[in-house]
């Protein structure tokens, strides 16, 4: 145990003093700043509020256009000709005109402005005015609104998940997105540390050290305490870059988020000095309010994931997957003597974690079925599928028995890739075939 | 003298071939032992399983008397032949980190390694990187690694091979400090001229057999072959009855020297005074034989 501990305490430490580490470390979480504040910043820059003067000859849509974040309407009842005249002092981006005999010939509405508008608001414009229309033509034909109201159903489907806990209320896109992103996490992590002890074996073995290491402790202890050491430096990696990630986010969202939470205000002063200003403002705090209770639903729909057992469960398959697949590269690492080699010994060992992250969007689509199932249970592929489904709930056996196989999995392939390895590290000169590998494991001491 | 090592009939074999077949050898406390052989003999093999790096497949191996068994890897320092270091560390902390993994505490490989970066006079390379050095000063510092826990076993595998001469001898005097003390050395080796030197005992592996082993000297008595050397001037044909001219050719001048076999049960005196009667003799001496003779003929006699 003392060994393992050596080893892994230079393992850990020389790769986390690498200058690649720390430019690795800070730059994950910048990248990631960067990437938000690139969002943010096209997000405020789209996001600028245009005035349209409506001049409403019909009299039938005062008050029917509604102020949105980007769009705050006044009414004026100035002729179309003094409104031209004076658009270009009046401020208004957009002056919209409906004639008098709007219900009789709806093609006469005239959207004026310097600018071209977007497709937007002028779609926008014309539902309103068609909408409106329709509602006066019903009312005619002796519907009134409320019969209107009554027949019509918003549907919108919650997914409910029964599980012991009692009836939870989940969004299955969260649960997707987030699967996907754990899956896809361990895919890469295991990939890329698990090639990392590939090198680290061939390093050792190349530059003729081995042999000195070996005399002095145990082949096993020598790639037990490599593979955990740059587990730790995968572990730290993570968590440096989950730390730094939400102080960054954090600093980006303080210094966006400011301006967000301004804008409507700033918004307000300026419609304030319009007529109908009272109106306008009321809407957009029911906008708000509308859009405050769209986003705590979200919210909602994520916090009510099985947080905890994704979190446990994302840190045992990254630790599973990784020390079964990691073995495996340490044993390749072991047997080939140059990069040139490697390549077909690492294929049989790739191939079954393309194939998991491969099947994992078939896994999404049926998080229960069959080959969710099966291939949730099979330690090669199961790191990779069972994050996939479990935040859509998986029953507690099927998590204890995944879980049961994947120990029992990656001891096998550490004592297997521990049999290959010290044949192979002392093996130098001759690219070994597969037969001759599998001679190796069967080798007494 | 009681043994430091005695390896007891051991086979190792290998999918295709035997390394090693039931060798049985002896190393005496204290000696500095030569174990030689061709390349290919099963020397590392040997040495690979006197290391635990692999088990014997029959027989066994007795250390100081114990069986071997994994806490006597801390009494061996072991030099491999094909030797490296890390060569991204710093030629102290990968000191430091060699000497705990053969059981030292950081604090007592510490003090130790301050003794010989003053010894030898490299106490500046101690934050450089291994990469940074030459090759000899590498060696050093793998030699360093070898025997900083103070062994009682130090196996040596080709230990010359790269050093200037300048930092042959030092280590060579470091090698005879090192046995003054009481340790052991194991050294592997096929330059003869170092064996001759140092050694006190040797063994020879060929094929996978002990061939031959024993302490120097008598090796080299049993290799004797009871030939002389005589210079001469003067006249030496013929026929004699205690003894055979094997050759005889002309040096310089008048002196001709000739190799002389002597009959088994006669005494040297008798050859000289006879030799002395035919002819003026100008150097005398016995043919012993050289550690190469003896390695070479010992390699090209077939083993039962």
């Amino acid at each position: 145990m003392k060994n393992i501990f050596l080893v892994l305490k230079r393992e850990y430490l020389t790769r986390v003093r690498k200058k690649s580490f720390i430019v690795m470390t800070i730059l994950g979480p910048l990248l990631i700043g960067a990437f938000y504040g690139f969002i943010g910043w096209t997000a405020m820059s789209s996001i600028s509020l245009k005035k349209v003067e409506v001049i409403d000859e019909s009299n039938i849509f005062k008050g029917k256009f509604k102020n949105t974040e980007e769009l705050a309407y006044s009414y004026s009842s100035t002729s179309l000709d003094n409104a031209k005249k004076d658009f270009a002092k009046s401020g208004y981006d957009a002056l919209v005109y409906i004639p008098k005999d709007i219900m009789d010939d709806p093609k006469g509405v005239k959207i004026f402005s310097e600018k071209s508008l977007s497709i937007e608001l002028q779609n926008g414009i014309e539902k309103t005015i068609e909408n409106e229309i329709e509602t006066i033509k019903l009312t005619e034909a002796g519907i009134t609104p409320k019969v209107l109201e009554d027949a019509k159903m918003n549907v919108s489907s919650e997914t409910i998940s029964l599980s012991e806990e009692g009836e939870k209320s989940n969004s299955s896109v969260a649960a997707t997105i987030i699967g996907y992103i754990c899956a896809f996490l361990i895919y890469i992590t295991v990939f890329i540390f698990g090639v990392q002890v590939m090198r680290s074996v061939m390093e050792e073995k190349t530059s003729r050290i081995v042999e000195v290491i070996i005399s002095s402790i145990k082949p096993f202890e020598l790639m037990m305490g490599k593979i955990i050491g740059v587990a730790l430096v995968g572990l730290t990696q993570f968590t440096l870059w989950i730390v730094l990630s939400l102080a960054v986010t954090t600093a980006a969202t303080s210094l966006f988020g400011e301006k967000f939470a301004g804008s409507p205000q700033q918004r307000l002063e300026q419609v304030k000095n319009m007529p109908q200003a009272q109106e306008i403002e009321k809407q957009v705090k029911k906008e708000q309010n509308k859009g405050v209770g769209l986003y705590g639903k979200a919210m909602k729909a994520v916090q009510t994931l099985p947080w905890v057992t994704i979190l446990v469960c994302f840190i045992f398959y990254f630790l599973g997957g990784y020390l079964l697949y990691s073995a495996l590269f340490g044993a390749v690492g072991s047997a080939v003597d140059s990069e040139t080699d490697v390549q077909q010994f690492m294929l049989p060992i790739t191939l079954p974690i393309i194939f998991a992250i491969a099947i994992a969007q078939f896994v999404i689509r049926e998080p229960d079925g069959n080959l969710a199932f099966w291939t949730s249970m099979i330690p090669f592929t199961s790191p990779i599928i069972m994050m996939v489904r479990i935040p859509f709930g998986v029953p507690a056996w099927q998590i204890i028995l995944s879980m049961a196989l994947l120990t029992g999995g990656f001891i096998g392939t550490t004592w297997l890739a521990a049999r290959i390895y010290r044949v192979g590290i002392l093996m130098f000169g001759k690219k070994p075939t597969f037969k001759e590998i599998g001679k190796w494991i069967f080798y007494k001491g | 003298m009681n043994n430091i090592l005695e390896v007891h009939n051991v086979v190792k074999r290998y999918s295709n071939h035997t390394a090693l077949n039931d060798v049985s050898i002896n190393v005496p406390k204290g000696v500095i032992f030569g174990l030689l052989g061709p390349n290919g003999a099963g020397k590392t093999s040997l040495i690979r399983i006197i290391n635990q790096i692999t088990g014997p497949d029959e027989g066994y191996i007795l250390f100081d008397g114990q069986k071997l068994k994994p806490e006597h890897i801390k009494e061996i320092g072991y030099l491999p032949e094909e030797r490296g270091l890390y060569k991204k560390m710093k030629v102290g902390e990968q000191l430091l980190y060699l000497a705990q993994l053969k059981g030292l505490s950081e604090k007592q490989a510490m003090e130790k390694l301050k003794e010989w970066f003053i010894k030898f006079d490299i106490k500046t390379w101690w934050t450089k990187n291994v990469e940074d050095l030459s090759k000899g000063m590498q060696q050093k510092i793998q030699f360093v690694a070898t025997v900083l826990h103070e062994p009682q076993l130090i196996i040596l595998d080709e230990p010359f091979s790269g050093f200037d001469p300048i930092n042959a001898n030092l280590i060579k005097d470091e090698i005879l400090e090192l046995k003054k003390k009481g340790t052991t050395i194991i050294f592997s080796t096929h330059r003869m001229e170092s064996v001759e030197e140092l050694c006190d005992n040797v063994a020879l592996i060929n094929k996978s057999h002990k061939v031959l082993d024993g302490p120097k000297k008598q090796i080299k008595e049993q290799f004797k072959t009871h030939t002389y050397s005589v210079e001469y001037m003067g006249d030496l044909s013929g026929e004699f009855q205690d003894f055979d001219i094997l050759s005889t050719h002309i040096v310089e001048d008048n002196y001709k020297k000739s190799t002389i076999k002597l009959k088994p049960e006669i005494p040297v005196n008798s050859l000289v005074r006879q030799l002395i009667d035919k002819v003026e003799i100008r150097t005398f001496g016995e043919n012993i034989p050289s550690m190469n003779d003896i390695f070479i003929a010992a390699v090209n006699e077939i083993p039962q």
